[in-house]
């Protein structure tokens, strides 16, 4: 690895500002799965790396039942799954965090991290998407909040400006009455990368339809994808195994995949209406089980 | 460029300190500052878990931490898993069962499976291959692997 400078700021006025002083030759170390491995290839370069790990809203994780979730950028993904609560209440998010990587890598990787690496097949934007998560950004300017539907702008690009910071994610409070999935599909068991993936957020009325549905995708885009589409349709309508497929047939809609050696454009799109339905119909289940 | 930084920690139970560049891996640490050579380096990107150590109780691939990192922090490596002259349980039963080939893969697959049997004793094979999943043996295969995690577990289970 080429050789850098270190900092470990413990609060975030600091953090931004070693951001805003060092601009593109600044790198942010959360839990370093992708970006020690980008540095020591070569893929990125660093003057300094800016250790966030030290800032406490950084590391946060706080369930609350009116405000819901506060999730820190660089908590690891295992805090997720291991927290019953959280993981109770956000079960998309749980299930994401869960197969990012192997067990060594969900010690150290960070739901933060993973948007901000902002791959099109990261497993955990999805589920931020699908429960609506709002990303809270510091920087220079003061601080500002973008929807995590709407924080990724292309492959490994998103909307951090110079000298910004991703600080937490905030997920809305959650009731019994709802419940999300995500599911993805590989050809291993295990540590690979997604061919597609889906997450589903749905929530019951009292009359059992559907009341609000949410419903977001991996790797079948530039970016993770917002199914705006399919996840209206889903109101007001039953929660029906034919309902269900036909919001993954609408899912469809904005899938524009790749070919390339994970799988054919045709393949990828066939899986999102398999995937959709599966996570629905996955989320539905949960919700029942709890009721 | 950078300067060397100072950096205490705690090492299988014993405090340390060492010197190091930023962009020096804790792997590289481990290995060519402290002679401690049993974490190996595999793939060095994160996907073979040959150096994987347990850091503040966690499993993680110390060639994905910068040794910086681990300033105050808890480090066990494979040389720590053996209680003085008695080899631990996994150590044991990877031996009677012979699973390993090369080798090379090992101390990541004793440091894991130990750490997963602290947490799970009971851990089924489903349980087992999942936790182990980032941990790769290019020789043999895992089956023998995953029953000497199984037998360790059971003996754990008998010694309590």
């Amino acid at each position: 690895m080429k050789p850098f400078d270190y900092a470990s700021p413990s609060t975030i006025q600091e953090a931004t500002a070693l951001l805003e002083q060092h601009g593109d030759n600044a790198k942010v170390l959360a839990g370093g799965t992708d970006i020690i491995v980008q540095l020591r290839e070569g893929l990125r370069d660093a003057e300094i790396v800016i250790d966030v790990k030290k800032i406490p809203e950084l590391t946060a994780l706080d369930l609350c039942s009116e405000n819901g979730l506060t999730l820190g950028a660089s908590t690891p993904c295992c805090d997720v799954y291991e927290t019953p609560d959280v993981a109770a209440a956000y079960p998309a998010l749980a299930d994401s965090a869960h197969i990012v990587g192997g067990w060594q890598i969900q010690s150290r990787a960070s739901v933060g991290g993973n948007l901000c690496n902002s791959s099109p097949a990261a497993d955990t934007i999805p589920s931020l998407i699908a429960h609506n998560a709002t990303c809270l950004i510091e920087g220079p300017s003061g601080s500002r909040e973008v929807a995590a539907q709407d924080f990724c702008t292309a492959p490994g690009r998103n909307v951090l400006e110079a000298g910004e910071l991703l600080v937490t994610l905030k997920l809305p409070a959650v009731s019994d009455s709802e419940s999300s999935a995500y599911e993805r599909f590989i050809p291993r068991n295990e540590m690979d990368i997604a061919v597609a993936g889906a997450a589903s957020w749905i929530k019951l009325g009292d009359e059992g339809n559907i009341a609000a549905a949410r419903i977001a995708l991996s790797a079948v885009a530039a970016t993770p994808q917002f199914a705006q589409e399919a996840s209206e349709f889903l109101v007001g309508k039953a929660p029906t195994e034919e309902n269900f497929a036909q919001a993954g047939e609408l899912a469809k809609s904005v899938a524009s995949p790749i070919d390339d050696m994970r799988g054919t454009v045709e393949y990828r799109v066939n899986l999102v209406g398999v995937l959709v339905k599966r996570t629905l119909a996955t989320a539905l289940a949960r919700i029942q089980k709890d009721g | 460029m950078a300067n060397k930084r100072h950096v205490s920690t705690t090492i299988n139970g014993e405090p340390k300190e060492f010197l190091c560049a930023p962009h020096e891996s804790l792997l590289e640490v481990l290995r060519d500052n402290l002679g401690l050579t049993g974490s190996k380096e595999g793939c060095n990107n994160g996907n073979c878990g040959a150096c994987t150590v347990i850091l503040n109780g966690r499993p993680v691939d110390s060639c994905l931490v910068l040794g910086v990192e681990v300033e105050g922090a808890e480090v066990e490596t494979v040389e720590g898993i053996a209680d003085r002259n008695e080899l631990h349980p996994v150590q044991e039963c990877f031996l009677e069962g012979a699973a390993l080939q090369c080798g090379i893969c090992t101390p990541g697959f004793l440091v894991a499976s130990k750490a997963l049997l602290e947490k799970n004793p009971d851990a089924c094979e489903h349980t087992i291959r999942y936790n182990l999943a980032g941990n790769l043996c290019r020789c043999t295969g895992y089956d023998k692997i995953v029953r000497a995690v199984q037998d360790a577990g059971a003996r754990m289970a008998e010694s309590n």
